[in-house]
């Protein structure tokens, strides 16, 4: 019986992110070199944000749900704004609308752009990271044109935006947007085309279309799986429902859908290239008019504060459904505000996709969801765990090296 | 995908025909956004407890429902959770969200888990244990998730009741000042704004 003990052998891993710069704690059950299970801990970086919510009124929670995420700046404040003009009844300025997608389509170029970079560094390929990401330059420089900043932009607030995309912007982005879509027959070529990243991503960290509705998964991870799911298309608001947008699935592209993390890659890839199409139409459809309904934000705290009722404002962040629920009941902060963001559904889709894989697979199979754990959690706790952990680099070092042997 | 895509009505109708009594109430909203202002719908069904599980197996006969995440709030004398469902995804312009609404009395705070069913709620019926201290019955993995391990038993973040947070584990960063202990730094500093200890508003938290 001793000799069971021996196997399987456990390893955690975290705090410290194996793949990002954020922290969640792991435990595998491994049976030599293989993941038997998988465990985490998420909430390292919980903050409560939606305690702090319940005490402040709508105008000031704008300012909170920017700094959800550094990322999904405009996902969770147009989700959280969506939800309290339902409530309040407010009519949404159509140009208001168009301004919105406009941003919510820059948020998923970058934060896309972003992740295939990550996915490059994780696999050893450093170059690629580079490219990808002084490439993705162009769509920061775009967005801080547009709002003033390069995160937490604040540009959406309840009732509409705070500014106008006049006409000197108009070429700003077209250039970026061109420039984009000349990049993007490169990318694809340099991701899906490249043999070691076709053997480090093949039928890797795979999740079953089964598995992918039965755990909730959203977004590109759920789409990769062959899940027809995207609010753009399915629940449409803001301008998307004049645009028509269709979910990306892998099929389109490579004829068959795997749901491994290759396919993670072609869906965000793909979604690159539509986001500029969107953008582009709805530059050139844009209608004129207000950009928000009530400019005046004392006026508009007055509306909010007689508001009465509960709603639900959905959005498709660039990791898929971002969900925000707010009751209101005549005062000034929100009765019961619950935000869920992308990659708290997308989680649970770790377990099937790492078990079975290797220590070396970690990283990119981690990643391949594009966690964004600041969103997931919102109190902050330091360990002083004596437990040997793996570290980051030492995860980064077992991939890197398995791409080099891979390569021989 | 081959389901039959219901109108919101229809899915309402199915409900209250399935389960009588047992279905308290059902709200249809909408929302139009957009040039072209095609809707979006919402429905909202308060449910008894003691249906949730089948009114879930019905959803799942309809069309495998996309489980967004349960919300709850605290109203007083009872804690209210509601389950966020959508339906007819894949079908361009006519998903529309199923939420359920339960409402448990404070003195018998539990609740039937639906991880059966749905294998991925347990993340937030983990959530809802910690936060709202509701007891999922049959819960198959019944450990905290966001709340650090050192965090006090009987402390529910999200009640508003004397189990909420007590005003002694709040920490006012913003109140926070230069530390006295430390020598002057070069530069000379600036003038702090004062902020009166008195009147600073203190009692929201526990409201």
């Amino acid at each position: 019986m001793s000799e069971e003990k021996k196997s399987p052998y456990i390893i955690p891993i975290g705090p410290t992110h194996p793949a990002l710069k954020e922290p969640v704690m792991f435990t595998f059950q491994m049976n030599g070199e293989v993941i038997q299970d998988v465990d985490f801990a998420p909430g390292q970086t919980h903050r409560g944000i939606e305690w702090m919510g319940m005490r402040r009124n709508p105008v000031q929670i704008v300012h909170l749900t920017d700094r959800i995420c550094g990322i999904c700046g405009v996902s969770h404040t147009l989700a959280f704004s969506r939800a309290v003009e339902q409530v309040a009844g407010i009519e949404v300025p159509e140009r208001a609308d168009y301004i919105r997608t406009i941003i919510a389509e820059f948020e998923r170029i970058q934060s896309h752009l972003l992740w295939a970079g990550v996915a490059a560094h994780e696999l050893g390929f450093d170059s690629l990271l580079h490219l990808t990401w002084r490439v993705r330059e162009q769509s920061m420089d775009v967005i801080e044109n547009l709002t003033g900043n390069r995160v937490n932009y604040a540009l959406v607030q309840v009732g509409g935006v705070r500014r106008d995309i006049i006409p000197e912007q108009h070429r700003i982005i077209e250039d970026c947007l061109s420039t984009y879509e000349g990049l993007l027959g490169k990318l694809l070529d340099l991701f899906l085309h490249d043999r070691t990243i076709a053997m480090r991503c093949r039928d890797v960290g795979l999740l079953s279309k089964d598995d992918a509705l039965k755990l909730c998964t959203v977004g590109p991870t759920a789409r990769a799986s062959g899940v027809n799911v995207d609010l753009r298309q399915d629940y449409p608001y803001c301008a998307y429902g004049d645009l028509d947008v269709r979910a990306i699935l892998p099929d389109q592209h490579m004829g068959e859908t795997r749901g491994d993390v290759y396919d993670r890659i072609v869906v965000r890839l793909l979604e690159v290239g539509q986001s500029c199409g969107i953008v582009r139409q709805c530059l050139s459809e844009m209608p004129a008019g207000e950009i928000t309904a009530e400019p005046k934000l004392a006026k508009l705290l007055a509306i909010c504060k007689k508001a009465r009722g509960e709603a639900i404002g959905r959005v498709e962040a660039p990791r898929g459904e971002c969900f925000h629920y707010v009751v209101m009941e005549g005062k000034e902060a929100p009765a019961a505000w619950k935000v869920k963001a992308s990659s708290y559904s997308n989680l649970m889709s770790w377990i099937p996709m790492l078990r079975g894989e290797q220590i070396a697979d970690i990283p990119i199979v981690v990643a391949s969801i594009d966690p964004c754990l600041s969103c997931t959690d919102r109190v902050a706790v330091v360990r002083s765990g004596s437990r040997s952990i793996l570290t980051k680099d030492d995860l980064h070092r077992l991939s890197v090296e398995k791409t080099r042997r891979l390569q021989q | 995908m081959t389901e039959k895509v219901l109108s919101p009505e229809q899915v309402a109708q199915v409900f209250r025909e399935k389960f009588g009594a047992a279905v308290t109430d059902i709200r249809i909203t909408e929302r139009r956004e957009g040039a072209k202002k095609n809707p979006n719908f919402n429905i909202w069904i308060d449910i008894d407890r003691s249906i949730l599980t089948s009114a879930v197996a019905t959803l799942i006969d309809m069309h495998f429902p996309h489980f967004s995440v349960i919300s709850g709030m605290d109203t007083g004398e009872a804690v209210r959770l509601i389950y966020h469902f959508t339906v007819f995804y894949g079908h361009p312009g006519s998903e529309c969200t199923v939420s359920f609404s339960v409402t448990l009395p404070k003195n018998d705070l539990t609740v039937p888990t639906i991880s059966g069913l749905i294998p991925g709620a347990v993340f937030s019926e983990r959530e809802k244990q910690e936060f709202l201290g509701v007891r999922v019955t049959d819960i198959p993995d019944g450990r905290r998730l966001f709340l650090p391990e050192d965090f006090p038993e009987g402390v529910y973040p999200w009640r508003k009741d004397e189990t909420g947070l007590p005003d002694g584990m709040i920490k006012e960063l913003w109140r926070s000042k230069r530390p006295t202990d430390r020598p002057v730094p070069p530069a000379g500093e600036k003038e702090l704004c004062e902020l009166p200890a008195e009147d600073a508003p203190e009692k929201e938290g526990s409201s």
